[in-house]
């Protein structure tokens, strides 16, 4: 009894005091074109006023070059850019990573997140967009409530496959 | 042949404000938003009648400065002039925005001596003993032009936007390399650092080309010399203001002409 009375104090203490988490799925679709690389993809999460509130992932190319490992073309993410990557030193660790391949991506961000965890709870919204190498660039929005349950789905039409994304506390 | 160009180019540059229905006047980078390690622009300096196409003459940049983002002034390279262009390059070696900007300001003189016509073209400086003292029917004015475009390597910064104070000259309220298509932007325009109130702004998209019609939008200028724009559409836009005084810098001069011109580049949502 005394024992368990201090495992849910020492929840209670631990900050946020509520437990979170998005799963995420993206899907990079094949595409059938003569030049293909990987695209770049962020995703962020913003507030009402588009502000971009927590970075949950860029992918971009992590090879060192003389042009800067890639970052060279990380303004083509343009919104992202704009909202949050052009004031952002990358890398940043658990955000960062190299382009992914063709495919399903699961994800799960939890309240463990540096950012994400400082979220209050209530409704957001969750953007990811893509940018590729003499290809394309598309993105998606997909409204969701942070600290609550909620699902949501968004179709891309080029550069992003279906992204699916479910949220529980 | 090479003269006679850079002279076209002169009077090109130099008419440029009270011209404008004829010719354009810009620069044009080949981007303005970057990253990287010490990422470079190529800038394109022209006078033409389409935008953004070589069809007239090169726009001279010997007048050209570049403002860094620490408010410092580094030099062009890699520059060359053309039968229709000059073109230089930028290497952005600090985060922040750069003003990279063709200020020309000359006093135009025109008189006759023994009953023909003279004309002198110089700097205020050069004015005293360019033309003669005792010179006939003297006619002068003075004309003080300013052609400017934006980068940004990172972050958007402001030092480098400060006014001189001096000139027909644009304050951004909004920042010039944070525009998107569908949102307004705001500028103030200032004419020797003062609101330039009711002033006629027109912009121009690009690619007037592949199109029938300019298509230009017109703003003016309000009490506190602001305007505002919505952009219709992404894109490269070049945007002219012309006004005209009697504040001249050489009490012979009657009359200042002043132009403003900048590029813009406009990103989709």
């Amino acid at each position: 009894m005394r024992v368990q009375l201090t495992i849910a104090l020492s929840g209670l203490l631990a900050l946020p005091a509520y437990s979170a988490e998005i799963n995420l799925n993206v899907q990079i679709p094949q595409l059938n074109v003569a030049e293909y690389h990987r695209p770049y993809v962020a995703i962020w999460v913003e507030g009402a006023d588009q502000k971009a509130l927590a970075n949950l992932a860029v992918w971009y190319q992590q090879k060192a070059t003389s042009e800067g490992a890639g970052t060279k073309w990380l303004p083509d993410l343009r919104q992202w850019w704009r909202r949050s990557g052009r004031t952002l030193k990358v890398p940043v660790d658990g955000v960062t990573g190299p382009t992914r391949p063709v495919g399903k991506h699961a994800l799960q961000f939890t309240d463990q997140h540096p950012e994400l965890g400082k979220l209050p709870p209530g409704e957001y919204t969750l953007v990811i967009e893509a940018a590729r190498e003499v290809g394309g660039r598309e993105l998606l929005k997909i409204p969701f409530k942070w600290g609550g349950t909620s699902n949501g789905q968004a179709q891309g039409s080029a550069e992003l496959g279906t992204v699916t994304l479910s949220t529980r506390s | 042949m090479k003269r006679s160009l850079i002279t076209a180019a002169l009077v090109a540059a130099l008419s440029l404000p009270f011209a404008a229905q004829a010719h354009k006047a810009w620069l044009q980078p080949s981007q303005t938003v970057l990253a990287g390690n010490n990422p470079w622009v190529t800038v394109d300096a022209a006078v033409s009648n389409d935008l953004f196409y070589f069809n007239h003459v090169p726009l001279r940049t010997d007048n050209l400065t570049i403002t860094a983002p620490d408010g410092s002034t580094v030099a062009p390279q890699n520059s060359a002039t053309g039968k229709y262009r000059s073109v230089f390059d930028v290497e952005l070696k600090q985060t922040g925005t750069y003003r990279i900007g063709v200020v020309n300001n000359y006093v135009i003189g025109q008189w006759e001596e023994n009953g023909q016509p003279k004309r002198w073209r110089g700097t205020v400086a050069e004015f005293a003993t360019g033309v003669p003292k005792d010179a006939k029917k003297l006619q002068v004015s003075q004309s003080v032009s300013r052609v400017e475009t934006f980068v940004t390597n990172g972050s958007p910064s402001e030092t480098a936007l400060k006014p001189s104070g001096e000139g027909l000259e644009l304050v951004p309220v909004t920042h010039p390399n944070d525009l998107f298509a569908g949102e307004a932007a705001t500028f103030r325009l200032q004419i020797d650092g003062k609101p330039a109130a009711g002033l006629d702004v027109e912009i121009v998209r690009g690619n007037t080309r592949y199109r029938n019609a300019q298509d230009e939008l017109k703003v003016k200028t309000d009490a506190k010399g602001e305007f505002s724009v919505t952009w219709p559409e992404a894109g490269m836009y070049w945007l002219e203001a012309t006004s005209e005084d009697k504040k001249t810098s050489v009490p012979q001069a009657k009359q200042r002409r002043l132009g403003y011109v900048a590029t813009l580049e406009v990103l989709p949502q």
